[in-house]
């Protein structure tokens, strides 16, 4: 039992030959196979693919909120569990699921408050993370008299609350739209940055993937597999970014990657763009 | 200033209606001769108000008391049994659909009953007949509010290793509370109606359902007209009560304060 904690220390997730099987009433499905995936501490990666590919599935897997059919899920070099049961991570949900009927500081409040912190150490942290979000001015209001973005942020600061060492994020920012969408993508690198936080986030949009992510993750369906990863050399990420040549060949690399065609190296690829112009 | 408006803009329209319709009323019997046995006027109604001012008001403490007292106990009884069953899901499972049928029920039918049940003195039978028609409403749409969990927030509660307790008291109860007072509006209504009613069938003589009763034995119908504006203004008080409560308590939640 000790032995695989040895080569987790270095990793915020380690998850070795998983695979897990739905039984539906139309026989078994095969939600995912031979999953093998490691996270390094502070690293930012995507998981993408088309519906069905299982990605929401792995990342509930990671978060001990559905558990793997075979194989293990370690998470800091523990059960994912017990890492769920010391709150490592923390989750936040393609709807925001905030409470109506509590304030934006206390929706924020919510895991501190369960987890026995004091009324004053968890309104000081909460005003904090509004802070980090930008949503200062919001503590009082609620989560109605805010947009989809607000809300969306919201449910990152609580997601932060503890201080996770680990964020999973499911297509956190699927219903926003085009513009919010690429201010919260700058706000979260920004975020995971200054919290050192490792991020596993499951995304439909390959820019956002590349925009986000150190490592790209490519699966596909029936059986939902892991078919390729591609790394994204690419440095510190700001607005301009997005106009870098070398985005839009870790973009096409994606690209060719979910159509089933090997994506190369982007590195490669990006010499031979340079080369042609 | 603009409040005192949005009152005028919103208050004005049915006061004026209404005033027109009474008016339409008297005009309508006076001007066919229509007799008193048929359709009093509203002058009528009003004279007769007035002059029993003191008996209708005795009369509408009476049914208010019992409607009150058959309230709260049916109340607590439902809140009660809504979270027994939300709790224990195979009583949930048994007892919902038996009280959803219940709903169906004209239960101002067991007055008769359970009027006989007790000696003529006891102010029971009615308060009973209150408590089944308020308890129907109020356990089923608190046990409706109780089972609804969303999926998000099923799942976020579980990330945070939350027992069941934790998820009542932060997720279930403050998310029912506005089933419960839909729920508690409607058993209001039903509690003056099942007050006054389940009187038409013996028992105690000492509430409106008597007098109005009384009063049409007697062919004096601008009384039992007027006894019926005591019943009125009582279903109307409390539906108001009913509402102000639900404002001040989900209007606390909505500032934090719960």
């Amino acid at each position: 039992m000790s032995a695989p904690a040895v080569t987790a220390v270095t990793s915020a997730v380690e998850i070795t030959g998983v695979t897990k099987t739905f039984t539906t009433r139309s026989g078994p499905v095969h939600a995912l196979t031979e999953i093998d995936l490691s996270v390094a501490k502070g690293e930012f990666v995507s998981l993408i693919g088309p519906s069905g590919c299982g990605k929401s599935t792995l990342l509930r897997l990671i978060a001990d909120l559905l558990q793997p059919t075979d194989g293990t899920v370690m998470v800091n070099g523990k059960t994912a569990r017990q890492a769920r049961l010391d709150q490592d991570y923390g989750f936040a949900f393609q709807q925001a699921g905030l409470l109506d009927w509590r304030t934006v500081r206390a929706n924020v409040e919510l895991p501190l408050q369960l987890h026995g912190v004091g009324r004053s150490a968890r309104r000081a942290r909460a005003e904090e993370l509004l802070a980090l979000v930008g949503l200062e001015d919001f503590s009082g209001h609620r989560p109605a008299q805010l947009s989809g973005g607000m809300q969306q942020r919201v449910a990152i600061a609580r997601a932060l609350a503890e201080s996770p060492t680990l964020l999973l994020m499911d297509e956190p920012f699927g219903a926003l739209d085009e513009m919010t969408r690429e201010r919260m993508q700058g706000e979260l690198v920004r975020i995971a940055g200054e919290t050192g936080a490792a991020v596993v986030f499951v995304t439909h949009s390959i820019p956002e993937a590349v925009f986000l992510s150190h490592r790209v993750v490519v699966m596909s369906p029936r059986p939902g597999r892991i078919t390729e990863v591609v790394e994204v050399p690419i440095g510190a990420r700001t607005e301009d970014t997005r106009e870098d040549p070398a985005f839009f060949a870790a973009v096409t690399a994606v690209r060719e990657a979910l159509r089933g065609r090997p994506a190369g190296d982007v590195a490669e690829r990006l010499r031979d763009v340079r080369g042609a112009l | 200033m603009s409040s005192a408006k949005a009152w005028a803009r919103v208050g004005l329209p049915p006061i004026v209606f209404g005033f027109l319709f009474l008016a339409a009323w008297e005009t309508f019997v006076k001007a066919a001769n229509i007799r008193a046995y048929v359709l009093a006027s509203p002058t009528a109604i009003l004279g007769e108000a007035n002059d029993r001012f003191h008996n209708i008001l005795v009369a509408t403490e009476h049914s208010g008391l019992n409607a009150l007292v058959g309230l709260a106990v049916g109340t607590v009884l439902a809140v009660l049994a809504a979270a027994l069953c939300a709790r224990v899901q195979v009583l949930g499972q048994a007892f919902a659909p038996l009280v959803a049928a219940l709903a169906a029920v004209p239960i101002v039918c067991l007055a008769p009953i359970l009027n006989n049940m007790y000696s003529l003195t006891s102010t029971l039978p009615r308060r009973e007949v209150v408590a089944i028609s308020a308890f129907v409403p109020v356990f089923i749409n608190t046990l409706r509010g109780l089972q609804h969990l969303a999926p998000v927030h099923e799942e976020l509660m579980a990330s945070y290793a939350a027992t069941g307790t934790d998820v009542l008291r932060t997720i279930r109860i403050p998310g029912a509370l506005p089933h419960f007072f839909t729920g508690l509006r409607i058993a209001a209504s039903l509690a003056v109606i099942a007050s006054v009613v389940s009187e038409y069938f013996g028992g105690l003589k000492d509430g409106l359902g008597s007098r109005i009763t009384d009063n049409v034995k007697a062919t004096d119908y601008p009384a039992a007209w007027a006894s019926v504006l005591g019943a009125v203004v009582l279903g109307l008080a409390f539906f108001v009560a009913a509402l102000l409560i639900e404002r001040l308590v989900l209007g606390r939640q909505a500032a934090g304060i719960t």
